[in-house]
């Protein structure tokens, strides 16, 4: 019952801080003047609308790292597939303002001679398809990348070698102009979004506002996925595989189940980082990239789900103070905090404070009577 | 198929699996009846677990017959469908899901729909609380239900395990070794355990503890090199000149 009750504690407090950044972040930057100390840059909303899609990605590699021990680190391509499908959206509402002002073609096809609309991006300008492309690209490539690899038993560090080749050979391929998705360049020049200027401070804000929704609705998806009997055979699968076989339960099905509904968690995150961020290109397919996500994961607390959400903040929050101070050294500083974390605080920030304020609850309690320790230790 | 070729629960015939050249089973061949217990001893490499992996679908035969019920071939299921069909295995090393309490250990070894999609939505119902309170009253781990079942002793995990083997609500329990690492008084309390199970469902245990094997008091089944060296009650299997020789010592 303590657990429990802990749990939904925490849940409160993530709940709260995101309520409380939806109504400061507008506040501080519309309400207050610019003037003033308080008042929040405009290009900073963008910005910490960024870390939010993150905070969502790091949720969506927590689900199935922290709770059924699948490591998958290709999770960025489900992150750009996403993000893929705003841009091809958002591409299509540029209509004739384009260089070329062709009013169909985007700029990089009447640059590559291209007549006519490839028929993957016909729809996509509708924005209810768009947003279910958002999801089902991701999610039926989850499904069959992990049908085969789960139904074939593939696990630990073989399963994330095979994640971190498919996320590769889909960098490789976007980076081809013949897949007509921008090659090199990617989508960009985005002029709006549902008929509002994308750079405009108050679209920004709603973009922000959205993101943040998209985060606590996550999370409370996973709590619920986590907490109910399905999200305990998920823990059993990953501390004893072959033991939840041997009761019964298809343990390939649990796997692929969660592994798409994370995928499919991430694309939410890469749509919405896409019109704040203003481009989506091959890039993001790097496999660098998804190790970070991996790292932001670790450092925040693997399995508490509010612990990733905390690591993704602090970890890019670090990234750009670095990036603008000391640029050559992040590397060694990522590098530096997860061979850190990983040695004194294996269960991440969150893991360390939580066994801290157990720890200290315990002694205060034990305190009157020793005995009681004892018993315990036992 | 849907005649059961036998009459018997399990039926192995025949049954050879070989590891890179090594025979670990040699055209084994064994019959368990509805509701009743075995012991099987043997010494170390003699197959015991081997046959338990080919009985619960974790390894194929390279030849020879396993039926279950006269109509399940147990070589052609996987897993999850033989535990399905009421195969229920405690390992060696007491395995239970450490990260959870015991009562959720319990809960997710009853015997209900184990889809993903039923598990996702199912709400812990009335019937199955008792069950929960009842299995755990029988495997006396009341008082400890919130606690971690990491946290519990040897014995108590031995125990869970069993605890978790009865909510499946097998029609054969296989349990290897489960008075490993116990005190006398509990090797006891763990015989009495599973002759009660025994009443309604075959059992089969692999044990070393002679003195366990006598309190079951029951058929003995002697393990050697993969094959059935000797076969009947513990006294006649200990008078066997073989079973003296390569596993009781003289």
């Amino acid at each position: 019952m303590t657990t429990q009750s802990a749990l939904d504690r925490q849940s409160i407090i993530v709940l709260a801080l995101l309520g409380a950044a939806a109504i400061l972040v507008p506040v501080l930057n519309m309400a207050v003047a610019p003037g003033s100390p308080l008042h929040l840059s405009d290009h900073l909303v963008p910005l910490i609308g960024k870390y939010v899609c993150f905070a969502l990605l790091a949720l969506s590699v927590d689900l199935i790292w922290g709770f059924c021990g699948i490591l998958s680190l290709g999770h960025g391509a489900f992150f750009a597939l996403g993000g893929y499908a705003m841009g091809m959206y958002l591409m299509r509402q540029i209509g004739p303002r384009g260089v070329y002002a062709d009013p169909v073609l985007p700029d990089f096809m009447v640059f590559l001679n291209w007549k006519e609309l490839p028929w993957f991006w016909h729809g996509i300008d509708w924005l209810p398809f768009a947003a279910l492309m958002v999801l089902v690209v991701p999610g039926v490539l989850a499904l069959v990348f992990g049908w085969f690899a789960f139904r074939s038993r593939v696990t630990g560090v073989y399963l994330s070698i095979i994640t971190q080749a498919m996320t590769f050979a889909l960098m490789l391929a976007f980076f081809r102009n013949d897949m007509g998705f921008g090659g090199n360049n990617g989508l960009t020049d985005f002029k709006d979004i549902v008929g509002f200027p994308i750079q405009s401070a108050s679209t920004r804000i709603v973009l922000f506002v959205l993101s943040v929704a998209a985060l606590a609705g996550g999370y409370l998806l996973c709590r619920w996925v986590v907490n109910s009997k399905f999200g305990k055979v998920l823990v059993a699968i990953r501390d004893a595989e072959s033991r939840t076989r041997f009761l019964g339960y298809r343990v390939e099905h649990y796997k692929l189940a969660v592994f798409t509904l994370s995928a499919m968690l991430a694309g939410v995150a890469g749509a919405l980082y896409v019109p704040q961020v203003g481009i989506i290109n091959p890039s993001e397919f790097a496999p660098a990239n998804s190790i970070e996500l991996v790292i932001w994961v670790a450092v925040g607390g693997r399995g508490t789900l509010a612990g990733p959400i905390l690591g993704a903040f602090l970890v890019n929050a670090g990234k750009t103070w670095f990036t603008g101070v000391l640029p050559e050294f992040w590397l060694f500083a990522l590098g530096g905090l997860f061979v850190f974390v990983t040695l004194l605080m294996p269960r991440g920030i969150l893991g360390a404070a939580t066994d801290l304020w157990a720890g200290g609850a315990r002694r205060i309690k034990s305190r009157p009577v020793p005995e009681t320790v004892s018993q315990a230790a036992e | 198929m849907t005649a059961p070729l036998t009459p018997t629960l399990l039926y192995l015939d025949n049954v050879s699996v070989s590891f890179d050249g090594f025979r670990a089973l040699n055209a084994l061949s064994l019959a368990i009846d509805h509701a009743e217990m075995r012991a099987i001893i043997g010494p170390n490499g003699a197959g015991k677990t081997t046959m338990m992996d080919v009985i619960t679908g974790k390894t194929r035969p390279n030849e020879g017959t396993a039926l279950f019920e006269g109509t399940h071939d147990l070589t052609a299921l996987d897993e999850a469908a033989i535990a399905e069909l009421g195969i229920g295995r405690k390992f060696q090393t007491p395995t239970v899901f450490e990260m959870h309490s015991v009562e959720d250990n319990i809960l997710l070894a009853l015997k209900e729909n184990r889809s993903p999609f039923a598990t996702l939505l199912s709400r812990r119902s009335a019937r199955e609380r008792e069950r929960i309170d009842a299995l755990l009253e029988r495997v006396r781990l009341t008082a400890h239900r919130h606690r971690k079942a990491g946290e519990l002793s040897h014995g108590q995990k031995q125990w869970l395990e069993i605890g978790m083997l009865l909510a499946q609500q097998p029609k054969l329990l296989l349990i290897d070794e489960p008075a490993a690492g116990m005190t006398d008084q509990e090797t006891a309390e763990t015989a009495d355990l599973l002759r009660d199970i025994a009443k309604t469902q075959a059992v089969v245990v692999v044990e070393h503890d002679m003195t366990f094997v006598r309190d079951l008091d029951v058929k003995v089944t002697c393990l050697h090199e993969g094959s059935v060296l000797a076969e009947g009650t513990l006294d006649a299997v200990s008078a066997n000149e073989r079973v003296v020789e390569v596993y009781l010592g003289r």
